[in-house]
């Protein structure tokens, strides 16, 4: 079995794929050059391993791809399979996120987009429906976007229950829902808000840049905000920060160990205002209770004049144990680990700014 | 009527390759009708002219002969017998 990373850059889409062991990495691209790559998914449910990519042109706009031969040949279909229902007057910006259902509904996939909305697919991605009760949600006239505009970026399946789902919309928040996305609640509280005065309790309008669900609870998150680091054990229901990691507030990703309870990873950057690793050196950090304490790991990582940025998809895990680690940064370089973290090594360089990493075991 | 439309080398790998697509129109015909029967025939083409709302994507310039149709009545612009309809992206980017 080999690993398959899917490298979504401002100039087309690039794969790494290795060996067995995780010890050779070959680089492979640019499919769809010129074209900025937010979005990408392997989805190894069933007896397939299909891949998505969903990219937009400067000139022609965004298209959903996919491919079943692993990236080999791609293939898009004649009726548009993400676009807003006439009656919106809206048209698609950007996909943002493509996730892949639950495991026992295989024909069922996800897109976040931009303008914040939810499709969902029924058929493998060949089309996809506007999840309305989101689009309806009383709030979203207020919504405002955030830096990289308004999307939502996070879907969450939760494991058990189908009908169960996190999304994380910039700059709204986190909205639940647990009737399959009839209905949606915002789900912000214990989050503070430093960017507003006098820091009020927001039900909404929170900038929440990344979540991720912890690999032995299944109501148990962690939570990337424009300014804090927060822990989730009610499925998202109420927040509250974790230690922090020596002040340093800001950030895009959080990965989640794929087997290993209470683990998870980050990336911190120095400040909203620099948004790079700090100092000039590039640290992952890894909690191994819940966000109680971090520990810095920097082997195999650059630790003099590195001034990174890796972006809220930027960072992933390939689901293994040891856990694959893999992330990509805007100045177009990749570091993996293939033991938890424990040591790096860049897998690739030189390439377009990196925008989004995924990876998986595939046949 | 006919109206023959160019197509940009970046979009031929969509039309298989061609570097013109010919669709047929009622007379008197528009921009937007050509683009219609374009939709029809090959809507990946369509929708990178278009986005989903029938508006032309702001980096895409439409040509009847050597007339940019912005400066002419978008897409109500007439089109007559044998004119050429030109999809043409704009010099933008980075």
């Amino acid at each position: 079995m080999d690993t398959l990373l899917l490298l979504g850059t401002t100039k087309g889409l690039f794969t790494l794929r290795s060996n067995d062991g995780r010890d050779e990495f070959e680089l492979a691209g640019a499919s769809f050059p010129g074209e900025e790559v937010y979005a990408t998914a392997v989805d190894v449910r069933g007896d397939r391993a299909r891949l998505f990519c969903g990219s937009v042109s400067n000139h022609w706009g965004p298209v959903l791809r996919r491919s079943d031969d692993l990236g080999a040949t791609w293939s898009e279909d004649q009726t548009a399979a993400l676009a807003f229902p006439p009656e919106s007057d809206v048209a698609l910006a950007r996909v943002w996120q493509l996730t892949p259902g639950p495991a026992d509904q295989p024909e069922v996939v996800y897109a976040g987009v931009e303008p914040a909305a939810l499709f969902r697919s029924d058929d493998g991605g060949s089309s996809f429906t506007l999840v309305d009760g989101l689009w309806d949600h009383p709030h979203r006239p207020e919504w405002q976007p955030g830096g990289g505009g308004l999307c939502l970026h996070t879907v969450l399946v939760h494991p058990t229950d189908p009908d169960r789902l996190l999304v994380a919309i910039s700059a709204a928040g986190v909205y639940l829902t647990d009737d399959g996305g009839k209905s949606w609640r915002a789900s912000n509280s214990g989050i503070a808000v430093g960017f507003v005065p006098d820091a009020p309790v927001l039900e909404f309008g929170q900038c929440v840049h990344k979540v991720a669900r912890d690999a032995a609870d299944p109501e148990r998150l962690y939570l990337q905000h424009h300014g804090g680091i927060y822990r989730s054990d009610d499925g998202g229901g109420s927040w509250d920060a974790m230690t922090s990691i020596a002040g340093m507030d800001f950030g895009f990703p959080v990965v989640a160990h794929p087997t290993r309870a209470d683990t998870a990873y980050l990336l911190p950057l120095d400040s909203d205002e620099f948004r790079c690793t700090p100092d000039g050196k590039c640290v992952v950090w890894r909690t191994t209770d819940a966000g109680a304490t971090w520990e810095p790991l920097t082997s195999g990582l650059p630790q003099h004049n590195a001034h990174l940025t890796v972006l809220r998809d930027g960072f992933t895990t390939d689901g293994l144990d040891p856990a694959g680690l893999y992330f990509g940064t805007r100045s177009g370089e990749v570091y993996g680990s293939t033991d938890d973290g424990d040591s790096w090594r860049q897998l690739a360089s030189h390439l377009p700014p990196i925008l989004s990493v995924r990876a998986a075991r595939v046949g | 009527m006919e109206v023959c439309i160019r197509v940009p080398t970046a979009l031929r790998e969509l039309v298989a390759g061609a570097r013109v697509v010919a669709v047929e129109v009622d007379a008197p015909a528009t921009v937007g009708a050509a683009l219609d029967a374009l939709a029809t025939g090959h809507p990946a083409l369509e929708r990178r002219v278009r986005d989903e709302r029938g508006r032309t994507r702001v980096h895409v310039n439409l040509f009847v002969g050597a007339d940019n149709v912005r400066d002419l009545d978008g897409l109500a612009t007439p089109m007559a017998p044998g004119q050429e309809l030109s999809i043409i992206p704009a010099i933008s980017g980075g």
